[in-house]
């Protein structure tokens, strides 16, 4: 007997050969290519220019602001974020639909749009600016307005995360704590947080790297002064620009570092989360 | 520490979980709450321990009204049907957990976890994770952590439920021992009947959110309330508007007055018990338990006619399962076998 060319065994390989190649060479092209262009670009013409460029003194700042800029945001959002979740599954209400939805809104909205509405509340003619000058507080061009916006931007990640993972362990761990003489506070840190903390690291590895590389909202009410109100990210738009190249990916290149170590963290902590 | 529960209601939106329930456990007593699924058995459970508030109605534990006091304050042992271990410790960390919430010394959690440990009999484990446990060691685990605090009370949610029929039974006898030697107030949830039976000495048969009957397992077996617990407790045929047991049937060979003609359908053998299946002349179907020797006896074979002289059949006024203690007093003939029990009527 002979095998034919078209048994399911050689169909299902066929095409489950062309699957791999389609999506492999769809991530190639797409994400991979650009991305070894850049680092060969970079490095093309020796370290030295884009070496000088970061540790430039603007190259210098624009790192300290969005190292800054992550240490105040990520922090809060995943207080904000744990607290949320908690609120939203276990204390089911009426209006909690609406909470759910209001976090979805900076995902679905525009950063520029975002970034236009902080103008309206804290810019010349906003809501908050005759308090906020009578206090000597300057929000706008300048570091408050972008950890503001920053955290706007990135207050879904935690919740998104952290929701699923409290459902799935459900009430009972929590219950017998309760039994066991714990408090409500007693039950959380000991009990409910153990429980989530994958689901939470997930969401602020997520969240850390959104706002490492924010531009569009950042770059609406920053202002993007050198050495004053500019983030990596606007660091690297500007010297591009300027048509200072060697500045422009080096910037790039150590940002794409950053983010890959992020990216890194949160596969590890997948792979500790399936253990 | 004796439990009393006077008049519980509980609704879950248009769901009444509980319906008027009084209940009334004895110190030191192991009774058992047994009701098929939805009949509030779990909600009554939960309300004493407090993870389910009341509508009304009050909680006593040793006298004391509890019905306000939060869960953690009630000193109860609760174990839940699916362990709820706390996954991220080791069994250690999950016994000793009420311990050290109660700011104990670290040499004083490790004898009292040792000593729990060897009671439950999972020595040599306490650095496991519960992941690394079977079934029925994380439930003895769980129990564990329930008694490392010395509860007032012990409840146990379908303690066994998750788990296969071998280590269920084992685990029966190994709860009962172990109450006889806690002794503490314990109240346990179940829907089997044989495990109810087999582990509590005082049974409280729930249907419908509400209490049918509560007794010892011979008071409920021997003398049901109504047709709920007479069928939930036991096999039972009906005939008519009575119930017999089948070990209650009597399978002759010879026609008298007392007796009603069926047809032998089928013949099950189960070991010691064998199970004759048989229809009357109306069309009902009725089973007959008898010893292989008795059926060896009656030389009885599928196809055959046969004699049945029910015994002990039992009918109850009012068709519906009811609470009512007046209306549903069983009306016992008298054990002659000569009642006027008619299949045909």
């Amino acid at each position: 007997m002979t095998i034919s060319v078209n048994s399911p065994a050689n169909t299902s390989r066929t095409s489950r050969w062309s699957l791999r190649v389609l999506g492999l060479g769809y991530l190639a092209v797409l994400l991979v290519a650009p991305l070894i262009l850049l680092f060969y670009k970079t490095f093309e013409d020796g370290l030295a220019a884009p070496w000088e460029a970061i540790t430039s003194a603007d190259g210098l700042h624009a790192l300290k602001l969005t190292l800054i800029t992550v240490a105040i945001a990520v922090p809060l959002n995943t207080i904000f974020g744990v607290v949320c979740s908690l609120l939203l599954v276990r204390h089911k209400s009426k209006g909690n639909w609406l909470i759910d939805a209001a976090i979805n809104l900076p995902f679905a909205i525009s950063p520029v749009v975002i970034g236009l509405s902080l103008f309206l509340l804290y810019g010349k003619q906003g809501w908050f600016e005759p308090g906020l000058s009578e206090a000597g507080i300057k929000v706008l061009f300048s570091t408050p307005a972008i950890v503001l916006a920053c955290i706007f931007v990135s207050v879904p990640f935690v919740v998104r995360e952290t929701v699923p993972v409290l459902q799935e362990i459900g009430t009972e761990q929590e219950q017998a704590a309760e039994t066991l003489g714990a408090n409500g506070w007693q039950t959380f840190w000991r009990g409910t947080l153990p429980a989530i903390r994958w689901g939470v690291a997930y969401g602020v590895v997520l969240c850390t790297a959104r706002v490492l590389g924010e531009f569009g909202v950042v770059s609406v009410v920053s202002g993007n002064i050198s050495g004053e109100t500019q983030t990596l990210p606007l660091f690297v738009e500007k010297n591009y620009e300027n048509f200072n190249l060697p500045g422009a990916f080096g910037a790039a290149v150590l940002l794409a570092l950053l983010a890959l170590v992020v990216l890194m963290a949160m596969n590890l902590l997948k792979r500790k989360e399936a253990a | 520490m004796g439990i009393s529960v006077e008049g519980a209601n509980k609704s879950f939106g248009d769901f009444q979980a509980l319906d008027d329930v009084s209940i009334e456990v004895p110190d030191g007593s192991l009774t058992a709450l047994l009701g098929p699924s939805g009949s509030g058995k779990s909600t009554l459970l939960r309300a004493i321990a407090g993870l389910e508030t009341l509508d009304t109605g009050r909680v006593l534990i040793d006298g004391e009204d509890v019905s306000r006091k939060p869960t953690q304050k009630r000193e109860v042992g609760f174990v839940f049907q699916h362990y709820a271990a706390f996954k991220h410790m080791t069994v250690y960390e999950n016994v000793g957990f009420g311990l050290k919430i109660r700011k104990w010394k670290k040499d004083k959690i490790r004898k009292r976890v040792d000593e729990l440990l060897n009671l439950v009999q999972l020595p040599g484990l306490a650095d496991r994770y519960p992941s690394q446990l079977s079934g029925g060691q994380r439930q003895r685990m769980a129990l564990a952590r329930a008694l490392a605090v010395q509860p007032q009370v012990l409840l146990l949610d379908e303690p066994f439920g998750a788990l296969d029929a071998k280590v269920r039974k084992d685990l029966r006898t190994w709860l009962r021992n172990l109450h006889e030697e806690m002794n503490v107030t314990t109240i346990f949830v179940t829907h089997d009947q044989e495990e109810a039976m087999d582990v509590a000495g005082q049974l409280v048969v729930m249907n419908q959110g509400r209490v049918e009957q509560s007794g010892s397992a011979d008071d409920l077996y021997d003398k049901p309330a109504n047709e709920f617990v007479m069928s939930f407790v036991g096999e039972v045929n009906r005939l008519g508007d009575t119930y017999v047991r089948p070990h209650d049937i009597e399978v002759v060979r010879d026609r008298d007055d007392s007796t009603e003609e069926a047809m032998v359908r089928r013949i099950v053998a189960l070991g010691f018990e064998i199970r004759v299946e048989l229809v009357l002349g109306d069309g009902t179907e009725v089973w007959a338990q008898l010893t292989r020797g008795e059926a060896q006896r009656l030389e009885l074979r599928e196809g055959q006619i046969a004699y049945l002289r029910p015994v002990h059949a039992k009918s109850f006024n009012g068709s519906s399962p009811s609470n009512t203690p007046g209306a549903s007093t069983p009306q016992e003939p008298t054990d002659g076998g000569d009642a006027e029990v008619s299949a045909a009527a």
